[in-house]
């Protein structure tokens, strides 16, 4: 910073600012961004595109089969016995609506607290969000076998003349995850309209300009209608910032609101809340990897937005970490001998092997992203994170069916076995995640297109010519 | 770009959500109105095999309920009554009227008469009549006026709501115990049920069950 040394006047000093890596790399324009983005929808659907399809939608059946096969024959065809009332219904809910988190997270809070970096993967984060609560909501309501009762969560006036039990945490369930979807799709409709809108005016067939039309709902981009539009997302993000939090911690609260030795714990709320943020950012890079990769998104998502994404997972990792320590911690320091013998039981009892398969996968593997190089190269994040997903369903397996299968009684002391139809229901929970994330790079942007023109260079107001120090800085 | 929609599609979201709106509170009115037992329930008559009249055997000749349904007061099934009863006095009464021709038949094949259920608790619901019966509740107040009635209809809606009317407040609906039995019996005035009902239920130490066990067993 050569011109910097003359006077010590505002602008240099902001020139002295550390300098930051640009956020769009190999000095992209406006209209490549544009292109890049908005090509991947208007192209034919590639080869590997329709094969990826038929798989994951042919996954997505057999789950849609089995869950027929469930609801018609009875909860008998899942491996469920007494003491073990929940095992891997209620562990595939935590763990898909766990996965949801990251995608709040990136869309609220780093949006209040003027993350930059978030815009190229708000949109995608948010999509998968989505589509994690919807396969996520699929369990509890067909967990309860008969699943024509199923309204009966609904606070409706009915002929019982009886309310639902408000005391209890499994409706509180209910309002928690209906109100996180109803706003996260609220959110990410919204800062969809200016996109649905580039679209739009791209668009070359009848029945693009018609649907992309419907959908931008009369964008024109006007002065007016930013400023509407910023107020309306400020308003959305603040509406959903303490969702991160309130979501998984009621969540928790089915288990720790019990008197269940292992689930009646206070560390519950921030434990989940950590472990969701964790396990969702694991797997906003298991899909956001491929995507860039396909689609060419290198200069947009670059490597730094990868190693920001690899220091979060290793925080909440490390957090996650934390609390099964201090879980071990309270077991002894509150000396109630059923609490401590969970524990022990977790970890040296016929579960150990899922015990500490999440403790490799969650505390032990993501410490690599301790190291630059291993954050900056894909090959060990990606496995990384695949370590990662797994270890977050290990960790509800573990707390869940752990804590149950030894029951206060000795004599109904039980294991869980899993059968096929438990199995191909949440394999096939894959399947309708990713169709749905398939369908969503495939006619929507999956980056927002003007969020990230915003963080170039030329978008600042005085990068033609003012304040010419501040922009070699490059401190924007 | 130009204009790819008309000028008059900026009037279709708002025309959409008036409509859905309209539908949501007609569907929403509907299911309120014809999908609740008071719709569905109440009014049920059927035809019978013998044409019975409530009308002419409980109120112009006075006979008491218990004549017939004999176990009302001390079991918890409130029994229909048995060919033998009817014969009792049809024997000697009426006894060639073609209306009796279904309880002749049955008198003598010594098969029952398939008398048509109105009033069906579903299985999972435990009501006992002797409980209801002792404690000051009529035979009116679920089954309606029914010294009346020529033809048994069902008169009261019979659902969950409706049960736990009277066991959220019984002093709406409790008698004088004299005057169970006694279907065209009121009290003086709303008041005064009130009164008396409050006192009852003191006395008689009545507390309905309210929990899911008292009447799901």
């Amino acid at each position: 910073m050569s011109e910097g040394t003359a006077v010590m006047d505002a602008s240099s000093a902001a020139a002295k600012r550390i300098e930051r890596a640009p956020l769009v790399t190999n000095n992209r324009t406006m209209s490549w961004i544009s292109d890049r983005v908005a090509s991947c929808t208007e192209r034919r659907a590639p080869t590997w595109w329709w094969i990826t399809f038929t798989l994951t939608s042919s996954l997505a059946v057999v789950s849609l089969l089995c869950i027929a096969y469930l609801i018609s024959t009875g909860v008998g065809v899942w491996g469920l016995n007494h003491p073990i009332g929940w095992a891997w219904d209620i562990t595939n809910f935590v763990f898909w609506i766990g996965i949801g988190h990251a995608g709040t997270l990136i869309s609220a809070i780093l949006y209040l607290a003027r993350q930059k970096w978030r815009t190229s993967i708000n949109r995608a984060a948010e999509a998968m969000t989505l589509f994690a609560v919807v396969c996520a909501g699929i369990f509890p309501m067909i967990h309860v076998g008969r699943i024509w009762m199923v309204w009966f969560l609904a606070p409706v006036p009915t002929s019982m003349g009886i309310w639902q039990n408000f005391r209890s945490p499994l409706l509180w369930d209910v309002f928690a995850v209906s109100t996180y979807f109803t706003v996260s799709i609220l959110f990410w409709y919204t800062g969809l309209v200016p996109d649905l809108a580039t679209l739009r005016d791209r668009a070359t067939t009848k029945i693009r300009k018609f649907f992309y039309g419907i959908g931008a709902l009369g964008w024109r981009g006007g002065n007016r209608q930013w400023k509407h539009y910023e107020m309306a997302y400020l308003i959305l993000a603040g509406l959903s910032t303490p969702l991160v939090l309130s979501v998984h911690s009621v969540v928790s609260f089915d288990f720790a609101t019990s008197v269940i030795p292992g689930w009646h714990t206070t560390i519950f709320p921030p434990y989940f809340v950590a472990g969701a943020i964790f396990g969702g950012f694991a797997m906003v890079l298991t899909i956001m990897l491929p995507a860039r990769a396909i689609f060419g998104l290198h200069d947009l998502i670059t490597d730094d937005h990868v190693d920001k994404m690899c220091k979060i997972i290793l925080l909440t990792g490390s957090m996650v970490g934390y609390a099964y320590a201090m879980e071990f911690f309270i077991a002894w320091y509150g000396g109630n001998l059923f609490e401590q013998y969970a524990f022990i039981n977790r970890a040296t009892g016929p579960y150990w092997w899922a015990y500490w398969s999440m403790i490799f996968c969650n505390v032990v593997s993501p410490q690599l992203f301790w190291f630059r190089r291993m954050r900056r190269h894909v090959l060990p994040v990606f496995i990384v994170c695949m370590f990662v997903n797994a270890g977050m369903w290990f960790e509800r397996f573990v707390i869940i069916v752990t804590s149950l299968h030894r029951d206060f009684l000795p004599s109904s002391w039980n294991m869980f076995y899993p059968t096929w139809v438990d199995i191909w229901t949440f394999t096939g929970t894959f399947g309708i995640f990713l169709t749905l994330f398939l369908l969503f790079i495939r006619w929507l942007p999956m980056i927002c297109i003007f969020e990230v023109k915003a963080v170039l260079p030329e978008a600042d107001p005085h990068y033609h010519g003012h304040h010419k120090a501040t922009i070699e800085g490059g401190g924007h | 770009m130009s204009n790819f929609f008309p000028r008059w599609a900026n009037w279709v979201p708002l025309k959409l959500l008036l409509i859905a709106a309209v539908l949501t509170t007609v569907l929403t009115l509907g299911v309120w109105y014809y999908f609740t037992p008071k719709y569905t329930r109440v009014g049920y008559m059927p035809d019978q095999p013998a044409p019975f009249s409530h009308a002419l055997h409980a109120e112009q000749l006075g006979m008491d309920c218990r004549y017939c349904h004999s176990f009302v007061e001390v079991s918890g099934h409130s029994n229909i009554p048995d060919t033998q009863t009817c014969m009792a006095c049809h024997s000697q009464i009426k006894s060639t009227s073609p209306k009796l021709a279904a309880v002749k038949a049955s008198w003598e094949s010594g098969l029952p008469i398939q008398w048509v259920r109105i009033h069906k608790a579903p299985d999972y619901v435990y009501f006992n009549h002797a409980a209801h019966v002792n404690r000051g509740v009529s035979c009116f107040s679920c089954h309606g006026q029914i010294n009346d009635m020529a033809t048994v209809w069902q008169a009261e809606p019979q659902s969950m709501a409706w049960c736990l009317e009277c066991h959220r407040a019984p002093e709406k609906f409790l008698r004088p115990q004299s005057e169970v039995f006694n279907l065209n019996w009121h009290a003086a005035s709303p008041a005064a049920q009130l009164a008396m009902g409050t006192q009852f239920k003191k006395e008689w130490n009545i507390n309905p069950p309210l929990t899911c066990g008292g009447c799901h067993r």
